[in-house]
C-alpha cells in the first residue's frame, strides 16, 4: 500500500495533520465533515489524502449530516471519522447518542475552542470535557481520549480507532486549538510498526442473527455489516438482541443499557491510560489532561528544584474515569490540584474520586491562554 | 401488468416475527410499501443488495418490517446516513422510506443537498399532510386551512411542494401519485429504482387517525375521495391557470433525466486526484 505521506520517519507537522495521517494509518477510509476552526485542517488533509488511498472524503451540509454519514459508512464496513469544534460538536450530540445506542464504531474529533456559542474560534479551551462525556441525552457510555502533544495526537488517534473497533463504540478525541495548529516533531510509523484492531465480524449465521447480543461474553457483539446477506435491522429505539424494537419493556432497556455500560466499564483497565511523573513520594499531586499537562510537567520540575515534593498524573483517557485510582492517589497526598482551561470540569471528577481523602483545588483558566508553569507552581506552594 | 398475489409478496419480503405492524387501520403506508416490494420483485433485485434507510415517523418504521438490511435513524437524517452507506459501499442499492415532515422540515437541508449531490438513492415519500406519529400536528405539506393539533384553527402557512422542490434541486427522477394510483405508482418505483442518482416517488397517503379525523375525513375511503377532488394530472394542470390550481396537488411524472450520480462523480474525482498527484497515468 502506498501512502500519500512519508512513513517510517519523523516529520514536523501540526496536530491536525497528525490526526489525519494517523487516521489513515489506522485504516480510516471514510471522512465526512463541515469546516470549522480549528479543525478544518484535519478535513483539508483528509480531502488531499483520501482519494489517493481509495477512501472517501466528503463535505456535508452540516455537522448533523457529517456524523450521520460516518455512522452510515461504518455500517457499510468502513472505518470512519469526522472532526469538528464546539458548535459543530453540539450539533453532533443527537447522532453521537445514536452511535452509542446502535454500537457503531466511529471516531469524532473535537478540537476545542473557547465557548459557549461561537466563543473564541482561534483560541484553545478545555470547555467541552463534560459535553464529550455527557452531551447526548439519556444514559450512555462512550470513550473520551485527550492528547497533549502532537505525537500524542497521532498515537491517540490510532488508539481511538482501535478502541472504537474493539468495543463497537463511538470514541471522542478531545484536542484543542493550540494542539491543532502547533507544529512538533512526530514519528510517523510504517504500517507494520502499529497495531491495528478491526471489529469482530459474525463468525456464522447464528452470531449474525444477534447483532446486539453477547455471544462471546465480553459484552461486545460481532457487527454484521451491510451487504453480507445477514439482513440486519439497526434502530436507535430500544431493541432486543435481534435488533427488534422493544420500547415498552423495562427489562429490555435495562439489559441493553446495562451491557453498553458493562462492555466499557468491565474493560476499564484496557481502555484507561495515563502517565505518572514524580508521584511516588509526592505530597502534592497535580491531575491534568490535554494541553495543560505540558505546563504541569514543567511546574512539577520547578517545584522539585525548589524542594517541593510535587507529582503529576496526566490522563490520556478522560472517560471512562478511574475514580479508584484517584482515591488511592488522594490517600497518599495532602492536596490535589486540577489546572484546566475551563471553569472546572475535570475537577468534579477528581473531587469525586478523591472522596474526601485529600483536599482538591481547581486552578481554572478561561480566555484562550494555557496556564503558565509559574501559575500552577504558585498555587501548589500556596 | 400481471400482479402477484399479495400474500406471496408478504411471505417473500416481510419479517414475520415483526408483525403486526404499528400502522392504524386505513393507513396508506402499507400500500406504498407493497408497491415498493412489487417493484423490487418485478425487477428481480436480490434482497441482499438493497439497504433500507429511514428517519423517524410512522413511515420510517417500514425498514423494520422488511427482510433486508435496514438503518432506522434519527428524525430527518436518513439521507445523510445513506450518503455514508452508499459512498462506503457503492454496490449497495439504497431505498429511503420517509415521511413528509421527516423529509421537508427537520430533514429539509439533507434532502436538498442529497439531491444537489445526486446521491444514488430512491426515496419513497409518504405524504400524509401531517405528523402522523406524534399525533397530527401540521407539517410543511399541510394545505392552507387544514387543521392539525398545532394549528387548530386551520393552517395559515404555505405548503411545500416536495416533488417540485426535488425537481428544481436537480433530482434525476421525480413522480407523485396518490396510493390510489397503484399501477402508476409501481411503474414509477420501478423506473426510480433503475435510475442512477437521486429518484423520488411521492405518495399522497391516507392517515385517517391523526389527520383525517381532524379534517372531517375519518376513514381512508373519505380521504381517497378527497384526493380525487384535489389531485390534477400533470397534462391537465399545464392548461390550468394559477388561480385554478390554488389548493390543488398535481400528480404525474415531473422529471426523468440522467445526470451523473454521486458515486460516479466521486469515482471520477478519485481518478482525477491520482492523475493530478502523478500516481496514475
Ligand atoms: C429531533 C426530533 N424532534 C422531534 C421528534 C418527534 N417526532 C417523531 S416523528 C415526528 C414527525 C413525523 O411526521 P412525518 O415525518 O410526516 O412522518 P409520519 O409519522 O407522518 O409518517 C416527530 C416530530 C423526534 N423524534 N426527533
Ligand atoms: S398515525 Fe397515520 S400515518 Fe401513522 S400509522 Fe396511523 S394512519 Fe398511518
Amino acid at each position: 500500500m502506498r501512502y500519500p505521506f512519508p512513513v517510517g520517519k519523523a516529520d514536523f507537522i501540526p496536530g491536525d495533520e497528525a490526526i489525519a495521517r494517523a487516521a489513515i494509518l489506522a485504516g480510516c477510509r471514510f471522512y465526512a465533515g463541515y469546516p470549522i476552526t480549528p479543525a478544518s485542517e484535519i478535513f483539508e488533509a483528509m480531502a488531499l489524502y483520501m482519494p489517493l488511498v481509495d477512501g472517501v472524503s466528503i463535505q456535508m451540509e452540516d455537522e448533523l449530516g457529517s456524523i450521520a454519514a460516518i455512522i452510515g459508512a461504518s455500517w457499510a464496513g468502513a472505518k470512519a471519522m469526522t472532526a469538528t469544534s464546539g458548535p459543530g460538536f453540539s450539533l453532533m450530540q443527537e447522532n453521537l447518542g445514536y452511535a452509542v445506542m446502535t454500537e457503531t464504531p466511529i471516531v469524532v474529533v473535537n478540537m476545542m475552542r473557547g465557548g459557549p456559542s461561537t466563543g473564541q474560534p482561534t483560541f484553545p479551551s478545555q470547555g467541552d470535557i463534560m459535553q464529550a462525556i455527557w452531551g447526548t441525552h439519556g444514559d450512555h457510555m462512550l470513550i473520551v481520549l485527550s492528547p497533549s502533544t502532537v505525537q500524542e495526537a497521532f498515537d491517540l488517534t490510532i488508539r481511538a480507532f482501535n478502541l472504537a473497533e474493539k468495543y463497537r463504540t463511538p470514541v471522542v478525541l478531545l484536542g484543542d486549538a493550540e494542539l491543532a495548529h502547533m507544529r512538533e516533531r512526530v514519528y510517523i510509523p510504517t504500517p507494520d510498526e502499529i497495531e491495528v484492531i478491526n471489529r469482530k465480524l459474525p463468525a456464522n449465521e447464528e452470531e449474525a442473527r444477534l447483532p446486539f447480543g453477547d455471544p462471546h461474553g465480553d459484552g461486545v457483539p460481532p457487527m454484521p455489516i451491510f451487504g453480507k446477506g445477514y439482513r440486519t435491522y439497526v434502530t436507535g429505539l430500544t431493541h432486543d438482541e435481534n435488533g427488534h424494537p422493544r420500547t415498552v419493556e423495562p427489562e429490555v432497556q435495562e439489559r441493553l443499557i446495562g451491557r453498553i455500560y458493562r462492555k466499557i466499564l468491565d474493560h476499564k483497565d484496557d481502555i484507561i491510560s495515563y502517565e505518572k511523573f514524580g508521584l511516588d513520594d509526592a505530597d502534592v499531586a497535580i491531575v491534568s489532561t490535554g494541553i495543560v499537562s505540558r505546563s504541569a510537567i514543567r511546574a512539577v520540575k520547578m517545584l522539585r528544584e525548589r524542594g517541593v515534593k510535587a507529582g503529576l498524573l496526566k490522563l490520556h483517557t478522560v472517560w471512562p474515569f478511574d475514580f479508584d485510582m484517584i482515591e488511592e492517589l488522594a490517600e497518599g497526598v495532602k492536596k490535589i490540584l486540577v489546572p484546566e482551561m475551563n471553569m472546572g470540569q475535570l475537577y468534579h471528577l477528581v473531587k469525586e474520586g478523591a472522596n474526601g481523602k485529600a483536599e482538591v483545588e481547581l486552578i481554572p483558566k478561561v480566555g484562550g491562554e494555557v496556564h503558565t508553569p509559574m501559575e500552577i507552581a504558585e498555587k501548589v506552594v500556596g | 401488468m400481471y400482479l402477484k398475489d399479495a400474500y406471496d409478496v408478504r411471505d417473500k419480503y416481510l419479517r414475520k416475527e415483526m408483525l403486526p405492524t404499528i400502522f392504524c387501520p386505513g393507513c396508506g403506508i402499507g400500500s406504498a410499501l407493497q408497491f415498493t416490494l412489487r417493484a423490487i420483485d418485478d425487477l428481480g433485485y436480490s434482497q441482499d443488495e438493497i439497504v433500507w434507510v429511514s428517519g423517524i415517523g410512522c413511515s420510517s418504521r417500514v425498514p423494520g418490517y422488511v427482510n433486508f438490511d435496514g438503518l432506522h435513524t434519527t428524525h430527518g437524517r436518513a439521507l445523510a446516513f445513506a450518503t455514508g452507506i452508499k459512498l462506503a459501499n457503492p454496490d449497495l442499492k439504497i431505498i429511503a422510506f420517509m415521511g413528509d415532515g421527516d423529509t421537508s422540515a427537520i430533514g429539509g437541508n439533507h434532502f436538498i443537498h442529497a439531491i444537489r449531490r445526486n446521491l444514488d438513492v430512491t426515496v419513497i415519500l409518504i405524504n400524509n399532510f401531517t405528523y402522523g406519529m406524534t399525533g397530527g400536528q401540521v407539517a410543511p405539506t399541510t394545505l392552507k386551512g387544514l387543521k392539525g393539533t398545532t394549528a387548530p384553527y386551520g393552517q395559515f402557512e404555505n405548503p411545500f411542494d416536495i416533488a417540485g422542490l426535488a425537481v428544481s434541486a436537480g433530482a434525476n427522477y421525480v413522480a407523485r401519485w396518490s396510493v390510489f394510483n397503484y399501477l402508476q405508482g409501481i411503474n414509477s418505483i420501478k423506473k426510480a429504482l433503475q435510475k442512477e442518482g437521486f429518484s423520488l416517488v411521492e405518495f399522497l397517503s391516507p392517515c385517517p387517525v391523526s389527520f383525517g379525523r381532524r379534517n372531517r375525513m375519518k376513514t381512508a375511503p373519505e380521504l381517497l375521495r378527497w384526493y380525487q377532488k384535489i389531485t390534477v394530472p400533470l397534462n391537465k394542470a399545464k392548461k390550468m391557470s394559477p388561480e385554478e390550481l390554488e389548493g390543488k396537488v398535481v400528480i404525474g411524472e415531473f422529471a426523468d433525466r440522467d445526470r451523473p450520480g454521486l458515486v460516479r462523480s466521486y469515482m471520477e474525482y478519485r481518478e482525477r486526484a491520482k492523475k493530478m498527484m502523478g500516481w496514475e497515468e
